[in-house]
């Protein structure tokens, strides 16, 4: 039984981890727009070309943190959440006992 | 004359070799203490800082980590580099020390100048150090270091100093103006307000920590993938199959995108992301119209005592 639980949760972590990941789709499309933006404006006009990057770069950083919080939840739910949620299910099972 | 030139000239160069050691003794102290710590093991060893020592608190132990450790001992080695750099400094740059010095400086106080305006003169030394800092402890990882920005205890530290810096700024307007600030554009937008303005350090601290932490894990991951594919292709080898053969390369490739751009970058990042916060925290015209209140009221202060 206690092994049934243990497999679901890692399980679980495991697809969570893969879902929280989806959040790296919008940062992927906002970032590719803004570098298509920059390529035209440099194109327009090739003097601004180290203003226009240093904005893009910035822009993309910005853009690029809702991205990096579903990897942060990824990594925990693969390497920090499984020890957390395996002492809780120990101790439900010794409560239960 | 030339006695006394000479011997300026050793403490000179004594100095110098000192300044030179405190910018490499640290992070040799930092390599060894690591290798003194790091249990052996083969399979993927992806893990956060280790912990050097647990000090007995009151609460919860006192936890001295890898990452603490580290990020002192850059300061450190960066407070050496500072001292090397500015060691002997002359009128007229004679030196390459003195010309990259002032190359760093000028550089530093043409940025600040240009995002955040002629009024928040003196911030450059600020963002100078947290870009510095950052970059050090990023590009610590070249030589083997654990980077503490890789911890989000760190970076999280500095995004609390940011923080604590920008409110301060808005608290320049007046309390007032500070409490009201949370109620526009409408009233109902307060509660909102609250959660973006406590946003800005979780999400620079998060920032700046998961583009280096996502890096090392990346590269881990690829390392011991390499270090397998290379046990089953070349195993049967003799003595060349002992040696991970294909894990020369791709690493190296990877670590110069991970480490050395994206922490530069990252660096970059969070100094330009500091200097927007603080001065958008107390606008140009609010700045001035404030000026112009406290002329209007001086003039009427006067004319009344007249």
């Amino acid at each position: 039984m206690v092994e049934l639980a243990m497999g679901i949760m890692l399980g679980l972590c495991g697809v969570g981890a893969g879902i929280a990941l989806i959040a790296g789709i919008g940062p992927g499309i906002g970032e590719g727009q803004a570098v298509a933006a920059a390529c035209e404006a440099i194109g327009r006009q090739p003097e601004a070309k180290s203003d226009v990057t240093s904005t893009m770069i910035m822009g993309c950083a910005i853009a690029e943190t809702t991205g990096l919080y579903g990897l942060i939840i990824g990594i925990l739910l693969i390497f920090v959440a499984p020890g957390i949620f395996s002492g809780v299910l120990k101790d439900t099972v010794l409560a239960l006992k | 004359m030339t006695e006394e030139k000479r011997g300026g000239d050793r403490r000179f160069r004594r100095t110098d070799r000192l300044l030179i050691a405190l910018m490499i003794l640290p992070l040799l102290g930092c390599i060894v203490l690591k290798v003194l710590f790091t249990p052996e093991s083969e399979g993927v060893d992806i893990s956060g800082a280790m912990i050097f020592l647990e000090l007995p608190a009151p609460v919860q132990p006192l936890v001295i980590t890898e990452s603490q450790v580290n990020s002192w001992a850059i300061m450190l080695s960066l407070l050496g580099l500072c001292l090397y750099l500015t060691h002997g400094l002359k009128e007229k740059a004679e030196t390459k020390r003195q010309l990259i010095a002032e190359w760093i400086v000028e550089k530093c106080e043409g940025l600040v100048n240009a995002n955040m305006g002629e009024r928040f003169a003196g911030y450059e030394y600020l963002v100078a150090a947290i870009m510095g800092l950052s970059a050090l402890s990023s590009l610590s990882c070249l030589i083997g270091l654990f980077a503490p920005t890789g911890d989000v205890n760190i970076t999280a530290g500095w995004a609390i100093l940011v923080f604590a810096l920008v409110t301060w700024t808005k608290l320049q307007g007046g309390f007032l103006n500070y409490l009201k600030g949370f109620t526009e554009p409408i009233p109902v937008f307060t509660p909102m307000n609250f959660i973006s303005e406590f946003s800005l350090p979780v999400s620079m601290a998060f920032r700046h920590y998961g583009n280096v932490m996502s890096g090392a894990v990346i590269s881990a991951l690829v390392g011991t993938a390499l270090r397998g594919l290379s046990r089953l292709v070349l195993g049967w080898i003799p003595v060349v199959g002992t040696i991970p053969l294909l894990q020369i390369g791709l690493p190296a490739i990877l670590s110069i995108y991970f480490d050395v751009f994206s922490g530069l970058m990252q660096a970059f990042i969070f100094a330009m992301l500091t200097m927007l916060n603080v001065s958008g925290a107390f606008p140009q015209e609010a700045w001035e119209k404030r000026q112009q209140k406290k002329a209007i009221r001086k003039q009427r202060a006067a004319m009344a005592k007249a």
